[in-house]
């Protein structure tokens, strides 16, 4: 990884209205580094690419992406970055070929050099048998792949993804990760994604910034964001009948950082998960406490989603996004 | 130049690949060339008119044979003879007559007395179309009654008017041509570019289009330039089809199909960028949808295409004058069915030039290059 900065992101906001989508974010990126901005649905990650692809103004703030400010150097911008909307925005009645070919002239690829490369990269995403069927006929996961390959048709030095894998199948999902890894590692590229899949941000990136609510919350490699959280393992864990002053005896079981949860269930973090597994059986057998139920996992990114936000992602997901809410508030006024 | 051109071909590619698009933009106007032209432009046949003859004598028995010779001869009415006014307006009223003439009692005695007789028609006025039609009819048949009495008191003759055509029997279907024609291209204006423009829109393929270098102004003129083609593309096909149909002499002429094909390419040209000086802020896809319904009504009638500009109250004169349908109307019936060379339509075509080029500059400064 080199250590030159391929994106600068200065103190950018974003309004709509009386709506703060994205509230002051600042980090930069380092050339060939895989970046993620995780965060549920209306967390602003997708207003935050919108700004750095310059689909979007700042409200306030400055971005320097590859060099050139995406308001004033806007042209430049462009020329460096491809672009991987989260909707599906090829031409559903052209062929794939044909849509690689309306970006390679928007793109000022020259006439000659089209269509080795088309066939290249047509290659790269395993769409050559595919190359001159109408994109209506591929499956989600072609299209996936089509927009990939329309967004490297000029070969450019960053490449923005919003939910690049959101409603695809596992099987195409795993194909997309690959694909990425193997086109960074060929092409030098430097990645932005944003992604509400935990899994995908933990494969994918070298560093994860956790959004919320508009805010940078958390900002690290995947590795130092788990390390962040006490302990190494979760222990969940819930009883039929726990005695009184059972959470202190949970608190004075070997390895054990912390406790959290009141009531009958418990979440316990551990230093080391088998240990303390051993002697909280021992104490509950000592005490005939009886389980209703126990879990026990290395510490996850949704734990550390939930240690920065005070919430679950998979819960973040089901609320109403920020903007939705806004939205839904202002006409509640009314 | 090379973006707008790679923007076109992919709007063309997409239009010959939708030959459904082509024929219903085709078909609806020409099915209203054809359905309205045949409709408005035939003559009244086979009506229903009663006649009261209160006089009995020898002009009120002329005037019901020349009735009778209209229902043998040109058809416009059959007269039905009623023994009395009353069951002769009833009849009326229930509508199993379109008219009642009432031939009073004196009427042959005024006639040969010189004392202005009249002969009086209780009309259906809720048919204007009808009753206008009867009305003309008995008003020959009666005047050429009085004329014979004016021929024998040798009053002095009046002031005759000699009418001279100076173009063939133009049929009411010939007349509609010109604003078909424009309808045709306005319709594709809409189906073609203003609805696709919005699809695209909602559909983020302009997002697409939007991160890469391509200029506001590259974005403007390709969808003004591509829409135009499809708009040619279905006036051009309208005027072949519907000069054949309507019956227009020579209409395959060369000279005066590369005219008309100029007009249609300015009046394309025009329709659409006006179209898209009025979408170029617009998110909502139901606008364009509900702009065409308005705007088909608003600029069609008072453009002169069914009825003269000349016949229209002073606030649809107003709309006609800024409603670029009217030039194009104008230029294309001085072409089609007069004959005239550009000379006459020079005025038209620089109003039809200067509304797209003024369009296309304004859609360009509003055109916003960023979502």
């Amino acid at each position: 990884m080199s250590s030159a900065a391929a994106i600068e992101v200065e103190g950018i906001v974003r309004r709509f209205g009386d709506f703060t989508a994205v509230d002051g974010i600042r980090f930069s990126v380092a050339e060939g580094e895989i970046f993620g901005l995780l965060g549920p649905n209306g967390a602003g990650k997708s207003t935050l690419i919108r700004v750095l692809t310059t689909l979007v103004p700042p409200t306030a703030g400055t971005a320097r992406v590859a060099g050139c400010d995406v308001v004033r150097e806007a042209a430049g911008v462009r020329r460096a970055i491809g672009v991987i909307p989260q909707n599906m925005t090829s031409d559903r009645e052209l062929t794939v070929r044909e849509n690689l070919s309306l970006f390679a002239q928007l793109y000022d690829v020259p006439r000659r050099r089209r269509p080795a490369l088309i066939a290249e990269l047509l290659s790269a995403v395993q769409l050559t048998e595919w190359a001159d069927k109408p994109v209506k006929f591929l499956s989600g996961g072609m299209r996936r792949r089509v927009e990939i390959a329309r967004g490297l048709v000029h070969r450019p030095r960053i490449l923005f993804l919003d939910e690049p894998t959101t409603g695809l199948d596992p099987v195409s999902r795993t194909a997309v990760w690959q694909m990425l890894r193997q086109l960074k590692a060929e092409q030098d590229l430097t990645v932005v994604l944003t992604t509400h899949y935990l899994d995908e941000a933990d494969a994918l990136c070298d560093r994860i910034a956790i959004v919320d609510h508009g805010k940078l919350v958390a900002l690290d490699t995947p590795l130092a964001l788990k390390a962040s959280l006490p302990g190494d393992s979760l222990v969940e864990v819930s009883f039929a009948d726990p005695p009184p002053g059972w959470v202190e005896r949970l608190r004075a079981l070997p390895a054990v950082e912390r406790v959290t949860g009141e009531g009958r269930a418990f979440r316990i973090s551990s230093l080391d998960g088998p240990v303390t597994l051993r002697a909280l059986l021992g104490a509950a057998e000592a005490e005939g406490v009886h389980f209703e139920s126990l879990g026990v996992q290395h510490t996850s990114l949704d734990d550390v989603f939930a240690e920065y936000t005070g919430r679950q992602l998979r819960d973040a997901l089901q609320e109403p996004s920020a903007r939705e809410s806004a939205v839904m508030t202002a006409k509640g006024r009314h | 130049m090379r973006h707008v051109w790679a923007l076109v071909e992919r709007e063309l590619i997409r239009f010959l690949r939708a030959p459904l698009l082509i024929i219903f933009t085709i078909l609806g106007p020409l099915l209203q060339l054809v359905v309205l032209g045949y409709a408005f432009g035939g003559t009244l046949h086979g009506l229903r008119l009663a006649m009261v003859d209160e006089d009995h004598g020898v002009q009120a028995l002329r005037l019901r044979e020349r009735a009778q010779a209209v229902a043998a001869g040109a058809g416009t009415f059959e007269a039905v003879l009623y023994a009395d006014e009353a069951g002769a307006l009833k009849a009326l009223r229930i509508g199993k007559v379109s008219g009642v003439v009432v031939i009073p009692r004196g009427f042959t005695r005024r006639i040969l007395a010189r004392e202005a007789p009249q002969v009086a028609l209780v009309e259906n006025n809720v048919d204007r179309f009808v009753s206008s039609a009867l009305a003309g009819v008995l008003k020959e048949l009666v005047t050429g009654l009085d004329q014979v009495q004016v021929t024998t008191t040798r009053l002095p003759a009046g002031v005759a008017l000699a009418v001279v055509e100076l173009y063939p029997f133009v049929p009411y279907v010939q007349y509609l041509l010109p604003g078909t024609i424009v309808l045709a291209i306005f319709t594709m204006v809409m189906l073609g570019g203003a609805f696709a423009f919005m699809d695209d829109k909602v559909l983020g393929i302009h997002e697409g289009y939007l991160v890469t270098p391509v200029t506001r102004l590259e974005l403007v003129a390709a969808f003004d330039v591509s829409g135009a083609i499809k708009a040619v593309t279905a006036g051009t096909v309208l005027t072949l089809v519907g000069m054949v149909l309507s019956g227009v002499p020579a209409p395959l002429e060369p000279v005066r199909l590369l005219q008309a094909l100029l007009v249609i390419t300015l009046t394309a040209l025009a329709l659409v960028s006006v179209m898209f000086l009025l979408l170029a802020r617009v998110n909502d896809p139901m606008v364009p949808r509900i702009a065409s319904m308005l705007l088909n009504t608003l600029l069609f009638f008072p453009s002169g295409a069914v009825y003269p500009v000349e016949a229209l109250p002073g606030w649809l004169r107003a709309i006609a004058v800024v409603d670029p349908f009217t030039y194009a109307v104008r230029a294309l019936r001085t072409l089609l069915l007069q004959g005239a060379g550009l000379a006459a339509i020079t005025p038209d075509l620089l109003v039809l030039s200067a509304t797209g080029a003024v369009a296309l500059v304004l859609s360009a400064a509003v055109f916003r290059r960023s979502l």
